[in-house]
């Protein structure tokens, strides 16, 4: 059996009905998958379902539980594996605050124009970046701005959809 | 339906649930009232139709709903009050839902205003029994109630049955408002599938027709689905000539009689049915789930084999053990589709391979791993259940257990002949399950002989039943193999446990002759071997419910055994062989 640890993105649909949530995250809690990131909105109002996009890791075979298991949930609709689907596309946000004087502060705005992050407000000695791509990308502007002054970091977990016409 | 309803009768919300209970078709309620279903039990008080078992525990009431649903196939269902109604109720729950027993659970709620203010008898019903139960509702709006109730009945019974809980406010109870009858319901996400592919069918044809060495492991989902899969099973398992061996749950889909019939399998099965299901090259495992207690290592389970696996619940699947083809679907429908494809393609066994396969069984089979040395001065407790088979069997009986020893005892030694006979708790392993169960069994076939196989210590769980037992004149048999110990505790402690027997000798006990007779019941004691029989016969001569203090050999084992941590073919068969040799990573296993 395949043993090697895979990083997935899961997308959800569910009834939005009181609890929905609270079983999604307990089917992980109680069976002791791995939540990564966790992102949940309603996303048709008319129809009440909410898509929840999952980031978790596991052997092919947990992963494949954790699809199966989601499946057994009541109010859940569908699952897909966005990574399986050829290939989903992820971004995420991510609001990064760094602070600092002199050149490092200049650093920080080129590096953050470099790489399409937006100033989104500023002080005598701190700025705040948004940052919105895939979260590979995210990491590495994180890590640019480690020796920068880089203060904290607020994500927003990952938004996944599958390429081409089809709904999911 | 009793009297006509209009479209536009207004009903309270009490009103609904006892009405829609009906609707259902309904019977028999086990339930405990309290403070938030009182105005459901003020409508029970003005019906006559519907018949409430009131129990003495939540926690009874729940296993009672469990044995009336196990030995009739249709829901049981409880009322609860709330708080500690609810929580009492979780065991049930939890162990409905480990063994996929369909249960509806209406429990009462503080007014929809105080929830959320730790309000008297408040607890997080829907919080808590959220991973103890398939599905679970906390009715807001009297105008869902009945929806709700019927969506839940539709839900417990439908798929890979289980329990459902359905939280009902008490303002809700009160509030009025048009009762809609149940009518076809079309889920917007539950879509259980029933049908099997037809893709698999024919795989799984082939491959059997292939098979050099096959056997059937068989499970609770035969139970499950119904009368009609046992007897599809039996005709399968006819046609092909393949040995067929069962879990704890799948008891009695093929009869104990039946020829090629090998005894169960597991930690505690026979040598048979362990050995072929570990050499065997094809496993058609059909509606069971490669629990632990049956697969023993897993890189060690069935290790040459192909795998089919039949299950109504495709998260089962690849779960424990890798499968080569698994069916989705209902086991009566792919039984059929099975025998069907069997008989259409004119698939033959091979007969040779199969001769030789049987020739090797028997050989397993000479070892008789079931056979002990009994005793002429003390009650050997193997020896008390084949004379309770031997007495009973020609009559309608039902058995339930309770969990240890005498619960794996009974599964080796009595002969179940039909589906719905056997009522045990095999995935939560709950002490204390058998004689409420017993008690619901009795319920729903008030003319059978019921018998709750028990311990001395297990029995004490749920013993406040007995007096339910007698107020409703249900003449259910609990017969106590009274050891002593928590026996299967007193095992494992011997075994891996270097003989440190840590709280497990039953101190203290009562009299339970005594007990009998201060519950209005009545106690029987054997205590040698020669008395047994006439003591037996009197227990089922009595017509009212018996307390059997049946005091049996403290020392004695279950075997055979695969020790923690092994694999099939290394079971120990009896005391005298040398200790097994447990690894640390064994004793980890429980």
């Amino acid at each position: 059996m395949e043993t090697r640890i895979q990083r997935h993105t899961l997308s959800v649909l569910v009834d939005n009905e009181p609890g929905v949530l609270a079983r999604v995250i307990g089917l992980f809690s109680g069976r002791g998958y791995n939540i990564e990131s966790l992102t949940v909105a309603e996303t048709d109002r008319t129809a009440h379902t909410s898509r929840i996009t999952l980031v978790t890791s596991g052997t092919p075979q947990v992963i494949d539980q954790i699809q199966a298991q989601l499946g057994r949930l009541i109010p859940v609709h569908r699952v897909i594996d966005i990574t399986m689907e050829t290939p989903g596309i992820e971004r995420e946000m991510a609001l990064v605050k760094v602070a600092g004087t002199s050149e490092m502060r200049s650093e920080a705005l080129r590096h953050a124009q470099s790489f399409g992050a937006e100033l989104i407000d500023t002080s005598d000695t701190s700025y705040i970046f948004e940052v919105a791509d895939a979260p590979g990308k995210i990491d590495a502007f994180i890590d640019l701005m480690l020796p920068l002054g880089f203060v904290e970091v607020s994500r927003t977990g990952v938004a996944a959809i599958t390429r081409g016409a089809e709904a999911m | 339906m009793t009297d006509t309803i209009t479209e536009t009768t207004e009903m309270t919300g009490s009103e609904i649930v006892i009405r829609a209970l009906k609707d259902q078709g309904v019977n028999h309620i086990f339930g405990y009232p309290g403070g938030a279903v009182l105005p459901i039990y003020d409508t029970l008080f003005q019906d006559n139709e519907l018949m409430h078992v009131l129990m003495r525990h939540e926690q009874g009431a729940t296993h009672a709903a469990e044995g009336y649903a196990r030995s009739t196939g249709k829901p049981g269902v409880v009322l609860v009050t709330s708080g500690p109604g609810a929580t009492n109720a979780v065991t049930g729950l939890t162990d409905a839902l480990m063994d996929s027993i369909p249960l509806v659970v209406i429990t009462g709620q503080v007014a929809t205003h105080l929830i959320g203010n730790d309000a008297f008898q408040e607890c997080d019903t829907v919080g808590i029994t959220r991973p103890c139960t398939k599905h679970n509702w906390l009715v807001r709006d009297v105008n869902d109630l009945a929806r709700i109730l019927h969506e839940a009945f539709y839900i417990a019974t439908t798929g890979r049955p289980g329990p459902v809980v359905v939280d009902i406010p008490k303002d809700i109870q009160f509030k009025k408002v048009i009762y809609h009858p149940p009518g076809h319901i079309r889920h917007r996400t539950y879509r259980p599938k029933t049908e099997p592919d037809r893709g698999p069918i024919v795989e799984a044809v082939k491959m059997m027709a292939a098979a050099k060495r096959p056997v059937f492991y068989t499970g609770g989902g035969i139970i499950n689905s119904g009368p009609e899969a046992s007897r599809l099973l039996r005709e399968l398992v006819e046609l092909t000539g393949f040995p067929i061996t069962s879990t704890l749950m799948g008891l009695g889909a093929y009869p104990a009689s039946g020829p090629a019939w090998l005894g169960p399998l597991g930690m505690h099965g026979t040598y048979e049915a362990n050995l072929t299901t570990n050499r065997c090259d094809l496993l058609i495992c059909l509606g069971a789930r490669f629990d632990d207690r049956v697969t023993g290592r897993v890189d060690a389970f069935s290790p040459s084999s192909k795998k089919i696996h039949l299950d109504i619940d495709p998260s089962q699947i690849n779960k424990n053990i890798r499968i080569d083809l698994p069916i989705i679907g209902d086991a009566a429908r792919a039984l059929r589709g099975i025998i069907n494809e069997w008989k259409e393609t004119g698939a033959a066994s091979d007969p040779e391979a199969l001769a030789s396969w049987w020739d090797q069984i028997a050989e397993w089979r000479a070892k008789k791993s079931l056979n002990f040395k009994n005793s002429d001065t003390v009650i050997k407790p193997q020896y008390a259940i084949d004379r309770l088979y031997e007495l009973t069997k020609d009559r309608e009986t039902y058995i339930t257990t309770e969990v240890g020893q005498h619960q794996m005892w009974a599964m080796q030694r009595f002969k179940f002949e039909e589906p719905n006979h056997w009522m045990t708790s095999g995935g939560l392993g709950t002490m204390g399950y058998g004689l409420p169960a017993a008690l619901g069994v009795q319920m729903a076939h008030p003319n059978a002989l019921v018998v709750d196989i028990a311990g001395e210590a297990s029995v004490q769980m749920t013993m406040q039943e007995m007096s339910s037992a007698v107020q409703f004149d249900l003449p259910i048999k609990i017969f106590i193999l009274n050891n002593k110990y928590m026996g299967m505790v007193r095992q494992w402690q011997q075994l891996l446990h270097g003989g440190r027997y840590s709280h497990s000798y039953s101190e203290a006990l009562p009299d339970f002759v005594k007990m009998a007779d201060a519950f209005g019941a009545v106690g029987i004691r054997a205590t040698t071997p020669d008395e047994l029989d006439a003591k037996i016969m009197e227990m089922i001569d009595v017509k009212r419910p018996v307390l059997f203090d049946c005091l049996v050999d403290p020392y004695e084992n279950c075997y055979p055994m695969i020790p923690s941590g092994a694999a099939h073919d290394q079971m120990i068969l009896s005391d005298s062989e040398d200790e097994p040799e447990v690894t640390e990573a064994g004793k980890m296993l429980v």
